[in-house]
Parts: C-alpha cells; structure tokens; sequence
C-alpha cells in the first residue's frame, strides 16, 4: 500500500506526471479575476471566497482523468486487481496521492491567491481550514467519477458531467465558511456540514469506487 | 495445491464465446491454450485470473495462488527498470528483484527508465514481474509477443525452472516454447453454442 503510494507520487513529480497543473490553474484563475471583474476592492472582497473555491474545484477536476486512466492504459490496473491488495485500499491510496499532489498544494497557495483577490483578513484562516477539510472530499468524489469512466476513451468530459453535481455541496458549504469568516459571522454549521460531507466521502467512496472498478474491468 | 478448472463457461461483451472447459493442473506441469483468434483465450485466462465472473463452472483453488500477466505488462514509462519491479515485489510482499533481473538479463539495463526500453526488452521487465511475485500459479496470455528467438529461450528456461520448482504455468501462446512436456489444449472444440434468437414480442423491449 504504501508502495503504491509512493509510486503514485514518484510518477506525479516525475516529467509529464501532471504536478504543478491544478496548481497553475488555480494561479491563472486568481490572476485573471481581477482583471477582468476590475479593480474594485468591495466587488473583489466580496466574490474571493467563492472565486477561490470554485477555482481550487476546477484545479481539481483537471487532473482527475489521470488517476486511473493511466494505469488502465498500460495494464495496472488488472495486474492491481490481480495483486494480493484490497482494491478498495487501491482506491483509497489512489485518492490519497492525489489529494496530496493536488489539494494540499492548492491549500498551500490558497492564501497567497486571497491576498491577489482582495480577501478581507479574518477569512484567511477559515480559506485554510475550509480548503483542508474539503479538498479531501473533491480528491475521493473525483475518484469515484475516475473509476466510473475508467474504460471510456476520452472519458474526460463525461466524468467532468457526473461530478460536478456531486462537488456542489462542498462547493457550497466550502464558499459559505469563507464568506462568513470574512464578515466574522458564526461558521459551525457549515463548517460542521463540510467535515461531515468529506468523512461521508472517505468512509463510503471507496467500496463504490472499488466496485465499479471490478465492473469495468470485465 | 493444484489448479482445477470444471466446466468454465464464459462470455465477452454479453457474447458467450467457450463452454464445458475442464482441465486441471498439477504441481509442475504446464498447460498451453491454443486456438485461432477470438476464440476466447484472453477471456478464458481472465475468467481464471479472477477478473470477470465466469457464466457457469466451478474452480478448485486459491485465488491467492494466481499471478496473472496479459497483453500489457503494466509498466510505468518514467519509472526505471529497478523501480517497476521493486514497486510490483512490494506490492505482492516480497524482497529481492536480483534474481528476476538476472534471469531475464535485464541487468545492464536496470537503471534505464521503460520508457527507453525496447518492445521487447518491456516484455522480459514484464515477464520478469512474475519472478518477483513469489505465486504458484502463472497464468500468461501470449508471453511471447514481440520476443526475439533467444529471449522466448531464456523465457522457456525460466518456466521450467519454475515448474521445477513445484510451480504451475497456463499459457495462451501460438508458437512453439520449446517446452516439450508442456500439454496443449486446444479451446476451438469448446466454441460456446449461440444462443437461440429469441423471437418474444417483450424481449425486443429489454
């Protein structure tokens, strides 16, 4: 298992392994609002925490195409299926390494985006740790939609379609602890409803993934 | 432990393609799949493998006997020699690739990533994952392909040793491995019969 982890994470560092491309996405997209919406700091300030979430959402759906595809192609993936590791364990570390190569670093950036977007001071560490505890959630959500379009050429758009409306709510909830800490409002409630989102997410994903992988490999 | 398969029928895509397959296979004995193409070879080893569910039939033995190697060798491009086999050893809890590199001569290019590997030179890194899987059974769809004369030698070398060594091997293979105790059983007698077209007038709605 944690073999396959560091594989994972090898391949992703290494030249044409996909590092870097969510992030740059995420840079693109902080860049550019504000250029585009104009330089107002009120409009600004009040738009930041959704624009940083949705932008650390699409950063994440980018690469989600490569979790499984890759190994699919070259025969991995039935050699994994054959390997004496639970396929839902294969699952869990495949969305482990890509939370950890995509999330984390866009959790990483997210503060340095905000200060580009104007975001008001007290939302810092609510961006912080709203983008923790949620980014897990897109990484196993996305993996699910990975396993479902595994055998598919070109499954990219596809898989795009069904999970978007599966990040809605950690969309929602994610943007509205960000948009209350910023106006320093309570943020319990969804804050709460976030984790609880991503602790669902993690405990359930897997055995669904695992399963469609083994239908798909017929 | 011996590998024991009892009227394995299976299907491809909904289309059944072998029926009534029996075979069994004992410590060190090898057994060859022939049969022209989409015959259903690969179905019939994947069936085996574990991979999709057989459509009637029973089997007689461990799952976790099994080490299964198909038309792709599962290797990854940007990773070295030494890093595929050592990620594939890890994987199925075992140590030492030493051996499996000198076996299949892969030792002056242990360093050199896959991608720059020969087509054949990826087959023997292929081949040579089974060595460091440490399973009894191996079960190869078209071992062979892309191997040069002295390679499919070296290959044979290496199945006999391990059937020597108590193992088990069932090949889909089209040419001769230089493996004359090996039994062949050839799959085209075994061509499932087509279903009868159904003519109900509430079949042509499912």
């Amino acid at each position: 298992m944690i073999a396959l982890l560091i594989r994972d994470m090898r391949l992703a560092f290494r030249a044409g392994g996909g590092f870097g491309l969510g992030l740059a996405f995420f840079l693109i997209l902080a860049v550019l609002v504000p250029l585009g919406v104009g330089p107002e700091r009120g409009t600004l300030a009040l738009i930041a925490p959704g624009i940083l979430w949705v932008g650390a959402l699409l950063a994440c759906l980018l690469s989600l195409d490569r979790i499984f595809a890759l190994d699919y192609e070259d025969g991995s993936l039935d050699l994994l299926a054959t390997a004496p590791v639970p396929l839902e364990g294969v699952v869990s570390i495949k969305a482990l390494a890509h939370w950890l190569t995509t999330g984390v670093p866009l959790v990483l950036v997210s503060p340095v985006l905000g200060l580009l977007l104007n975001l008001p001071v007290p939302a810092y560490g609510w961006l912080l740790l709203s983008l923790t505890l949620g980014t897990p959630a897109l990484s196993v959500i996305g993996t699910f939609g990975a396993a479902l379009t595994v055998g598919l050429k070109r499954g990219g758009l596809l898989l795009s379609l069904l999970v978007l409306p599966l990040y809605i709510p950690t969309l929602v909830f994610g943007a509205e602890v960000v948009s209350r800490g910023a106006q320093g409002l309570a943020v319990g409630t969804p804050l709460a409803l976030l984790a609880g989102i991503t602790a669902g997410a993690v405990a359930l994903l897997p055995f669904a993934s695992a399963h469609v992988i083994r239908i798909n490999l017929r | 432990m011996s590998l024991k398969v009892t009227d394995l029928a299976c299907a491809r895509g909904g289309l059944p393609l072998l029926e009534g397959v029996s075979f069994v296979l004992e410590p060190g004995q090898a057994l060859v799949l022939r049969g022209p193409n989409g015959c259903g070879k690969t179905t019939a080893l994947r069936t085996i493998a574990g991979l999709q569910p057989a459509t009637a039939g029973t089997f007689d033995f461990l799952p976790d006997s099994i080490a299964y190697a198909g038309h792709a060798d599962g290797l990854k491009a940007t990773l070295s020699v030494t890093e595929n086999l050592t990620f594939w050893a890890a994987i199925y809890g075992t140590s030492g690739i030493d051996h499996a590199l000198d076996r299949m001569n892969l030792r002056q290019l242990a360093d050199r990533a896959a991608q720059n590997l020969s087509a054949g030179q990826k087959r023997r890194l292929g081949l040579a994952r089974l060595m460091v899987t440490g399973r009894p059974a191996w079960v190869l769809d078209e071992p062979t392909v892309s191997l040069d004369a002295a390679s499919v030698a070296l290959f044979a070398e290496v199945v006999r040793a391990h059937l020597a060594a108590g193992g088990m091997a069932l090949m889909a293979t089209h040419i001769d491995l230089g493996l004359p105790e090996a039994r062949v059983l050839d799959l085209g007698p075994y061509k499932a019969r087509m279903p009868e077209p159904s003519s109900g007038f509430d079949e042509a709605f499912l």
